[in-house]
């Protein structure tokens, strides 16, 4: 299904690409070409680092269309460091609890998977907890 | 601009109503509207639904209701702003009567709902938020609402007990609106009881589904000045819209839309909080019913849940909500739910609400909520 939505989506999907404002240095994601900021034009790509931290987060078990198949599964808004919010799931949390202000950083993960013969597998961002450690 | 006043109401039942189809239950709503007016015909219709495209492979239903109670010839759309589609329907309505393209129209919310099976009906809701930043990431409609009420609560101090008040208060009304999906009181432990949805939102935070349909006939006041007692007008009306994603506002503990729909709705009615005898919110969640509180200046930034617990919004409280239910009990069919507002406030200024009347009811203000706070629609309504 949408092949082509997903397929347009990639880069902002893979590698968390938005945008930096050239007026006023504000960095968007997701991108949206006008910034909300200064009200200017912002078409500047801009890869965001995939670091930040829990801003507020759900659990879910009954799952919409389409997402069945990995229900329970925890969804957050995850504050990056450059900024911006972004809505995701988390993974990766291995019986963690999870609490507002937990580093987390982007992983790509499959997102759903739609079944049928002509159904395509979509990957994107989720977010995990920061690895403890030196890196 | 002329001014509007509403001459008729109609409304269905909120129910799993598998013996009734979509253009049935709008056709009772309107026809029991036209019947409450003594009108046979009106200019316009206008109907506000928001899922009948993939819930009842039905759209175009702006013809399809018009034809289904006789109208066949009038001109006739469909709104669509999410769960805000009802109250939509009724302002595109007021401003084509107020403008003097139309003597009279009705505006009509339906949903039918029990068509399609839960997950369909999850995903369907989840399409009022950001398809490719919110939803494909696997987010429901109540999680979102959960992301919200979670940071608010880590904001402002609050406990999930504190919330308690808007759904006993809520429950409590409902069971003096016969058309009310439920009709059974809850207390403070049952609500503490209830099954998690999406932590914190459980079961008693949230409003049930259900199919209904909701209906009023407008009309210029000047015509029926003399005639109507009380007469009813739409005293402000207004609408304004935030980014679609959470994740893009500037506050996500703030509805702008809330605040910019209710300023320019008192500044049209020449009114104030302290004015408003009752008001029908979108206690969808009831982080919602807190959020619309403040937004609207009953209460401080924050301070919902605490108005609440100090019974303001029970009857006889500052500023009652939900005083036929609202959402949490009465029901909410989405895209019907803000003309079910509508209809309800009618009935307190009329005096017709029963146990539920609220003593003196002059000026009644109704806020239907689209989406997570991106499509917000605030109407006054005065008696005289
Ligand atoms: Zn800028």
């Amino acid at each position: 299904m949408e092949v082509p939505r997903h397929w347009r989506l990639r880069q902002q999907r893979y590698a968390l690409v938005g945008e930096v404002c050239p007026h006023c240095d504000a960095k968007l994601f997701p991108p949206r070409d006008v910034c909300p900021h200064c009200g200017q034009e912002a078409r500047t790509r801009f890869t965001f680092s995939g670091r930040g931290e829990v801003y507020s987060y759900t659990h879910m078990s009954d799952a919409p269309a389409g997402f069945e198949q990995n229900a329970p599964y925890t969804v957050a808004l995850v504050k990056l460091e450059e900024g911006p919010l972004v809505t995701a799931q988390l993974t990766d949390l291995d019986g963690k609890p999870v609490e507002i202000g937990m580093p987390v950083e982007m992983v790509t993960r499959r997102i759903r998977s739609d079944d049928g013969e002509k159904g395509i597998l979509v990957y994107g961002y989720k977010f995990r907890p920061v690895l403890a450690g030196p890196r | 601009m002329r001014e509007v006043a509403v001459l008729g109401i109609g409304q269905t039942s909120i129910d799993e109503h598998w013996e009734k189809s979509l253009r049935e239950l709008a056709g009772e709503a309107v026809l029991a509207s036209l019947q409450d007016a003594r009108r046979e015909s009106v200019d316009g219709v206008f109907v506000g639904n928001m899922m009948s495209g993939s819930a009842n492979h039905q759209q175009h239903l702006g013809a399809l209701v018009a034809d289904w109670v006789g109208l066949r010839f009038v001109e006739a759309i469909r709104t669509e702003a999410a769960c805000a589609s009802g109250s939509a329907a009724l302002r595109a309505a007021m401003i084509a009567v107020a403008s003097g393209a139309m003597e009279s129209a009705v505006a009509v919310g339906v949903e039918k709902m029990s068509d399609s099976p839960g997950p369909e009906i999850t995903s369907a809701l989840a399409t009022a938020a950001d398809a490719d930043y919110e939803a494909d990431q696997g987010l429901s409609f109540v999680a979102l609402n959960a992301l919200i009420m979670r940071r608010y609560m880590y904001t402002y101090g609050w406990k999930h007990a504190d919330f308690a008040p808007f759904s006993i208060n809520a429950h409590a009304n409902a069971v003096n609106n016969p058309y009310a999906r439920f009709h059974e009181p809850i207390t403070a432990d049952g609500y503490l009881r209830a099954s998690m949805i999406c932590d914190p939102i459980n079961l008693m935070d949230a409003s049930p589904m259900g199919d209904g349909a909701a209906a009023v006939v407008l009309v210029p006041a000047e015509t029926i000045r003399f005639q109507a007692k009380p007469l009813i007008t739409l005293a402000g009306s207004a609408a304004a819209t935030d980014t679609l994603a959470i994740h893009d506002r500037v506050d996500p503990l703030w509805l702008s839309a809330a605040a910019a729909s209710a300023s320019r709705a008192y500044a049209m009615a020449g009114v104030g909080p302290e004015d408003i005898d009752l008001f029908e919110l979108h206690d969808a969640f009831s982080i919602m019913a807190a959020l619309s509180l403040e937004a609207c200046g009953f209460a401080e930034r924050g301070q919902g849940p605490r108005l609440a617990q100090e019974g303001g919004i029970f009857p006889t409280g500052r500023i009652p909500i939900a005083t036929l239910g609202g959402l949490k009990a009465r029901g909410h069919p989405v895209g019907a739910t803000g003309m079910y507002q509508i209809v309800e406030i009618v009935e307190q200024l009329r005096g017709q609400a029963g146990k539920a009347q609220i003593d003196g009811a002059r000026v009644g203000m109704s806020q239907n909520i689209g989406g997570s706070g991106s499509n917000i629609v605030t109407h006054i309504l005065r008696a005289s």
